[in-house]
């Protein structure tokens, strides 16, 4: 096996979409840049390429590492490389970092041209078809006519399955996992908490916080605690953590004393040093409004008529913010519509972040999937 | 693990699959339960052109499926066919795994709700070696019946004419019946020399869903 591969040295590139984008909310960017990466070759007759969305918190930085920094791996390095499941011997693979993102898109954080402030409040908020849309505009700029595999996990699967509906002769495959066709209350309910956390963090400034040379920082960190409890199972976190304790003994105090109140502090403030609130507002927002059913009364079936890709849905047993149910949701609506579909679902213990896992089932899955499409 | 054999030498390999192909109808839309590696399916598309997806549990399965580049919905047939909506298909195919089932007559009952026609293949009980083996006293064991008595994933085994009265329970008529015995066909005493049952059957009652006949 060639699994340790990586795809080596990687160089994040940038365009400038000079094209207004009308926005699903109504507001119009008159143009924009894209930060993405790309992994292999794109083949003589452009069939094979492969897009890779990204999740809540991901970027375009899929797979490979930088040269001036050694821990600086992509976020799906052990799916995406020469040899791996999504092979870039085979596949031209494209990581894009989503309009609104944090990490060299256009997004609140950057200089609006019209003011030479960072946007701040005043980005729009953005939603899973905008990016789609951006998405087809990076497309053409690398002369990519129609991808041989739109691929995502969680809000990344949302817009594998936008691609099909909004492009379906532009995506020949869509593989989703760990996704659904529309949040739950529930989910969006952890969505606004998320956010009031960040909204009502007295550092927030209503958005503008880049002015005060702040960050809302605690209201981040809280959001991600919150947010990175719903990505483990109860089954996980007991067995990394249970109730063992740092120091061995109940202090008595409110200072850090389970591991896993250690561990999710740790977690939020690494977040918090990495990422722009605003973006995190939005993203949770573009999960929210994402539910391509809504326009054909709640009707998921009539939704996916015009879907005309291939489609691997994958699921994981533990995964209770995006639980197998709505994948099967989305599995029953291709099924009606007489799609290719196929459907797994994985047993694994780490619920949402399942997905991320090095998990030998769920990467021959995907591999054989990936084996079969022609390009 | 992966049957990756050319159609012709499927059929020779696995007579059970041309019986079940020489009703299918060609282009028709096929639901396989208990796929396995979805060789069957496999075999339908190359020899009838058919559309379909396979259901199984199992993870190897669902993994060769996806290497034979069959379509498979990962599911428990126990839990019904919920995921699969009315008339969705021209025929759906239970072969060989009706004995293994603990809800029988469910399965056959959504068979008929989503399928036009169901298929069943299962080990005849009633074959003449396996009487002969319970009259030595002993639980039969052969190569249709591969099993002991404690290991055998099989517990519901039945006779030609005990599933013909089932049918009759799930409001199923049975439209074709075919016995076999390796790849010979048995006319003769089937419930006596026949190794593998086959039936293909369809809703007794059309249900109001369906158009009335005049």
């Amino acid at each position: 096996m060639q699994d340790s591969n990586s795809v080596g040295i990687v160089t994040p590139q940038f365009v400038h979409i000079d094209k207004p984008l009308e926005l699903k909310s109504g507001s119009t960017l008159s143009g924009y840049h894209l930060v993405y990466e790309t992994y292999g070759r794109l083949n003589a007759d452009r069939s094979n390429a492969l897009l890779v969305c990204h999740a809540l918190s991901g970027n375009h930085h899929v797979a490979g590492i930088y040269a001036d920094k050694p821990k600086s791996t992509g976020w799906w390095d052990n799916m995406v490389g020469p040899g791996k499941p999504i092979d870039t011997d085979k596949f031209f693979v494209v990581g894009v970092n989503n309009l609104g993102g944090c990490h060299g898109s256009t997004g609140p954080a950057s200089l609006d041209p019209s003011t030479n402030h960072p946007y701040g409040a005043r980005f729009p908020l953005v939603t899973v078809e905008d990016w789609v849309e951006t998405q087809t505009q990076l497309a053409e700029h690398l002369g990519i006519a129609q991808f041989a595999a739109v691929v995502g996990g969680s809000l990344g699967g949302m817009q594998a399955l936008q691609w099909t509906l909004n492009y379906p002769e532009k995506v020949r495959h869509a593989v989703v996992i760990a996704a659904a066709a529309k949040l739950t209350a529930q989910n969006i309910a952890f969505n606004d908490v998320a956010r009031q956390a960040i909204l009502t963090d007295q550092d927030f400034y209503g958005g503008d916080y880049y002015a005060y040379n702040t960050v809302p920082r605690r209201g981040l960190r809280l959001a991600r605690m919150l947010g990175h409890i719903t990505y483990l199972s109860d089954h996980s976190m007991a067995t990394k953590f249970g109730r063992d304790l740092r120091d061995g003994k109940f202090s008595f105090g409110y200072d850090v004393e389970f591991e896993i109140e250690s561990y999710l502090r740790y977690q939020g403030d690494k977040f918090s040093d990495l990422f722009d609130a605003n973006s995190y507002l939005l993203m949770t927002k573009a999960l929210d409004y994402f539910d391509p059913a809504h326009a054909y009364n709640g009707d998921l079936t009539a939704a996916f008529k015009v879907a005309k890709a291939g489609f691997l849905v994958l699921s994981f047993t533990t995964d209770w913010r995006f639980s197998p149910e709505r994948s099967r949701d989305i599995v029953k609506a291709l099924l009606k519509n007489n799609i290719s579909v196929s459907y797994a679902e994985i047993t694994s213990a780490h619920g949402h972040d399942s997905f991320l896992m090095n998990d030998a089932y769920y990467h021959q899955l995907v591999r054989a999937y990936m084996n079969n499409i022609e390009v | 693990m992966v049957t990756t054999t050319s159609s012709s030498t499927a059929a020779a390999l696995r007579p059970d699959f041309a019986a079940i192909a020489s009703w299918i109808k060609a282009d028709s839309k096929i639901l396989d339960l208990g796929c396995g590696d979805g060789a069957l399916l496999k075999y339908l598309q190359q020899e009838r052109h058919i559309f379909g997806y396979g259901v199984d549990i199992d993870d190897e399965n669902v993994l060769s499926c996806l290497k034979n580049g069959i379509n498979v919905i990962q599911s428990d047939l126990e839990t019904g066919l919920s995921g699969f909506a009315d008339d969705a298909f021209d025929y759906v195919i239970l072969s060989q795994t009706l004995q293994a089932m603990r809800h029988t007559e469910r399965i056959i009952r959504e068979m008929l709700r989503v399928g036009r026609e169901g298929i069943v293949s299962f080990p005849n009980f009633g074959y003449w070696k396996n009487r002969l083996q319970v009259i030595r006293g002993h639980m039969p064991v052969s190569e249709a019946l591969p099993y002991h008595w404690y290991d055998t994933p099989n517990i519901h085994l039945c006779t030609l004419g005990d599933f013909e009265n089932f049918c009759q329970q799930c409001d199923a008529r049975i439209l074709e019946r075919r016995v076999m015995q390796q790849d010979r066909q048995i006319r003769f005493l089937p419930n006596l020399m026949g190794k593998l049952a086959f039936y293909r059957f369809e809703r007794q009652n059309k249900s109001p869903r369906l158009e009335p006949r005049d």
